[in-house]
């Protein structure tokens, strides 16, 4: 409470004296003004968390004053308060967004009490404002973790197209973080804080795509006992993220255009069109154009979903970002497991960055997830990576390094017979000779 | 160096001098003069509002104040005001020198019930420790302590008349530097 900061404006020297002593006295930081002028000054120069205002001044009243007020912040408390009370100047004020009306002479309790209500909302406020912006920043970061050019230039997509309300589609393999893209889109637009609503239309049998897509009234088909609602009447403000987008059938392509078209549509079994307003954004690991040439996907629908297109690179082609990356998840883990882990080894890394990553990102984040619960602190080491890694790791080299590897493998196996080791690797003794002359293979 | 308790005459009330004067040196650790004076305060009177302004009285009592005060507090049976709030039971320069308390909205009678002299006594008396400790320079306290505040009578009552731990601490630690001052 002692560092509630309180302005008071008012142009009798009396009133800002008497207040100025009594807030003074409840441990308030308190500085007075004489007129909106001065008071809008002070606001600019200062931050403050209530201001009380006197309707009657000269040269602006406070009811401007008040919409002034509201305009530098909407969220700072203003109380009015008048010697002259009228229900037009108290609705006017509480239109504006005065956080209460005192008639003067004010009864000192009811001062005190809408003081502490009063500073009860602005911690509130404040406290909503800090975790939303909390969130935006795990949004905006979460998942598009890196500094290599490609990267760069899909965070340089995104911050251009997410404030704008044309439909994104997002194009990359499976695993890139296209669902953590698309949320990053909904949390910088403007509907952030409306739902986003993810549905993978692939993992759906045709049958249950449009039941799940616009809902269904009860009784609309055998199964359906209760009237459901949709993922698109779900996301109705917000946004709606398709993932999959080029498994949808044909018929579900039909009517998700016309919702396109119309931002309405009907519930599977029902008669009434439900108006709705959502944003929508695509993802696909295919080809949209081919699947379009092959007729699998409709080319209106391809047009509509295909406004603003942003391609994620695969790791493989961003494998600079890898220890961003990993150190990304082994905070991400340290903090869901309780768990202390600083990093990983050279030999890890360097398995980690020669690794082809199919699996892309989530790949990545698997792999540093179970390290991080088999492994000991503080580094994760080669040992507590999947053995796949490690097996691709040595099969990657040169022609050479390997034909090397494979023939020193058969010597062994054949106890260095040569006979044996040409007939295996279906090559004449003498070629075998040379190749072992020509690597440095000797009988250890 | 003393705390002034000035009646300002006429007073409708009988103090209980002794009870008084303990409880202010079981608080301030301060020995107390209690004085009675006739002071004409009609130049403070609002007739609009039938009441007192006790900011006015204040600068009254500045005039007044004995060299070897540490504090005054003015007692009287007006009823009080600061311009902007219905009523006040006192008021005190925050880290000043003077103060003002009045019993009139602290009688039983005033809320139709039968007179307590002994109520009254205790009232007083914690409002009186209350604008001492303003003028000490305490804000009000959240604790279970005299300079809770309030702002009716049964808050009042609620009240104990002590300072709690913390402000019995700065307050302490106030008079020392100021005895220390007056030595230096």
């Amino acid at each position: 409470m002692r560092n509630i900061k309180i302005l008071v404006v008012d142009d009798e020297k009396i009133v800002r004296e008497s207040l100025y002593n009594w807030f003074s006295q409840e441990g308030y930081i308190v500085r007075t003004a004489s007129d909106a002028y001065e008071a809008l000054k002070i606001l600019q120069e200062e931050v403050y968390h209530i201001v009380l205002v006197d309707i009657k001044m000269p040269r602006m009243d406070g009811l401007t004053l008040l919409k002034k007020i509201k305009e530098i912040d909407e969220n700072l408390v203003v109380i009015i308060i008048t010697a002259y009370p009228s229900v037009d100047s108290a609705v006017d004020a509480l239109k504006h967004g005065a956080f209460d009306y005192l008639v003067k002479p004010i009864d000192p309790d009811q001062l005190n009490h809408i003081i502490r209500n009063a500073i009860s909302q602005k911690m509130l406020i404040d406290e909503n404002i800090r975790l939303k912006r909390e969130l935006e920043r795990v949004y905006e970061i979460e998942g598009i973790v890196g500094e290599s050019l490609p990267i760069k230039e899909v965070i340089k997509l995104v911050k251009q197209v997410a404030p704008t309300d044309v439909p994104v589609l997002i194009i990359g393999e499976s695993g890139t973080g296209k669902e953590l893209v698309a949320r990053a889109i909904h949390m910088m637009s403007k509907r952030k804080y409306f739902p986003f609503v993810a549905i993978n239309i692939g993992a759906l049998p045709e049958g249950l795509q449009e039941s799940e897509l616009f809902g269904h009234e009860k009784g609309a088909f055998t199964g359906a006992i209760y009237r459901r609602k949709g993922k698109i009447e779900i996301a109705d403000g917000g946004t709606l993220f398709i993932d999959e987008v080029a498994t949808m059938s044909i018929k579900t392509q039909i009517d998700l255009l016309r919702v396109l078209e119309t931002k309405r549509f009907t519930r599977i079994g029902g008669n009434t069109e439900i108006e709705v307003d959502f944003r929508l954004i695509c993802a696909t690991n295919k080809d949209l154009e081919e699947e379009v040439k092959k007729g699998n996907f409709r080319e209106d629908l391809f047009f509509r979903i295909n406004v603003f297109p942003i391609k994620l690179p695969p790791l493989r082609e961003r494998k600079s970002d890898i220890p961003l990356l990993v150190m990304h998840f082994i905070e991400k883990y340290n903090k869901k497991m309780n768990k202390n882990f600083k990093g990983v080894t050279d030999e890890a890394m360097e398995i980690l960055q020669k690794y082809n990553w199919p699996g892309n990102v989530r790949e990545l984040e698997n792999a540093i997830e179970r390290a991080m619960v088999v492994g000991k602190e503080p580094l994760i080491t080669g040992e507590d990576l999947p053995i796949k890694f490690k097996e691709e790791v040595e099969e990657i080299g040169s022609l050479e390094e390997i034909e090397k590897k494979h023939i020193l493998k058969v010597l062994k196996k054949t106890n260095w017979n040569i006979s044996q080791a040409s007939e295996i690797l279906k090559i004449d003794r003498k070629t075998l000779y040379n190749k072992m002359k020509k690597y440095g293979i000797v009988k250890e | 160096m003393y705390i002034y308790i000035l009646i300002i005459s006429p007073f409708s009330y009988k103090l209980n001098e002794e009870s008084l004067c303990e409880i202010i040196y079981k608080n301030f650790n301060v020995s107390t003069i209690i004085k009675e004076q006739k002071i004409d305060l009609s130049f403070s009177y609002d007739p609009v509002r039938n009441q007192y302004n006790s900011s006015k009285i204040l600068y009254k009592l500045l005039e007044i104040l004995p060299q070897d005060a540490l504090s005054l507090i003015g007692l009287t049976d007006l009823d009080l005001f600061i311009p902007i709030f219905t009523y006040v039971f006192g008021e005190a320069q925050l880290d000043g020198k003077v103060g003002i308390v009045s019993i009139h909205r602290l009688k039983d009678e005033l809320y139709g019930l039968p007179e307590n002299p002994y109520k009254l006594q205790e009232r007083m008396e914690k409002e009186i420790i209350h604008e001492l400790g303003h003028n000490f320079g305490l804000f009000h306290c959240e604790n279970y302590c005299v300079m809770r505040a309030s702002n009716y009578m049964e808050e009042i009552d609620l009240k104990p008349p002590y300072l709690c731990k913390y402000c019995k601490e700065f307050i302490y630690e106030k008079i020392k530097k100021i005895n220390r001052n007056i030595k230096g």
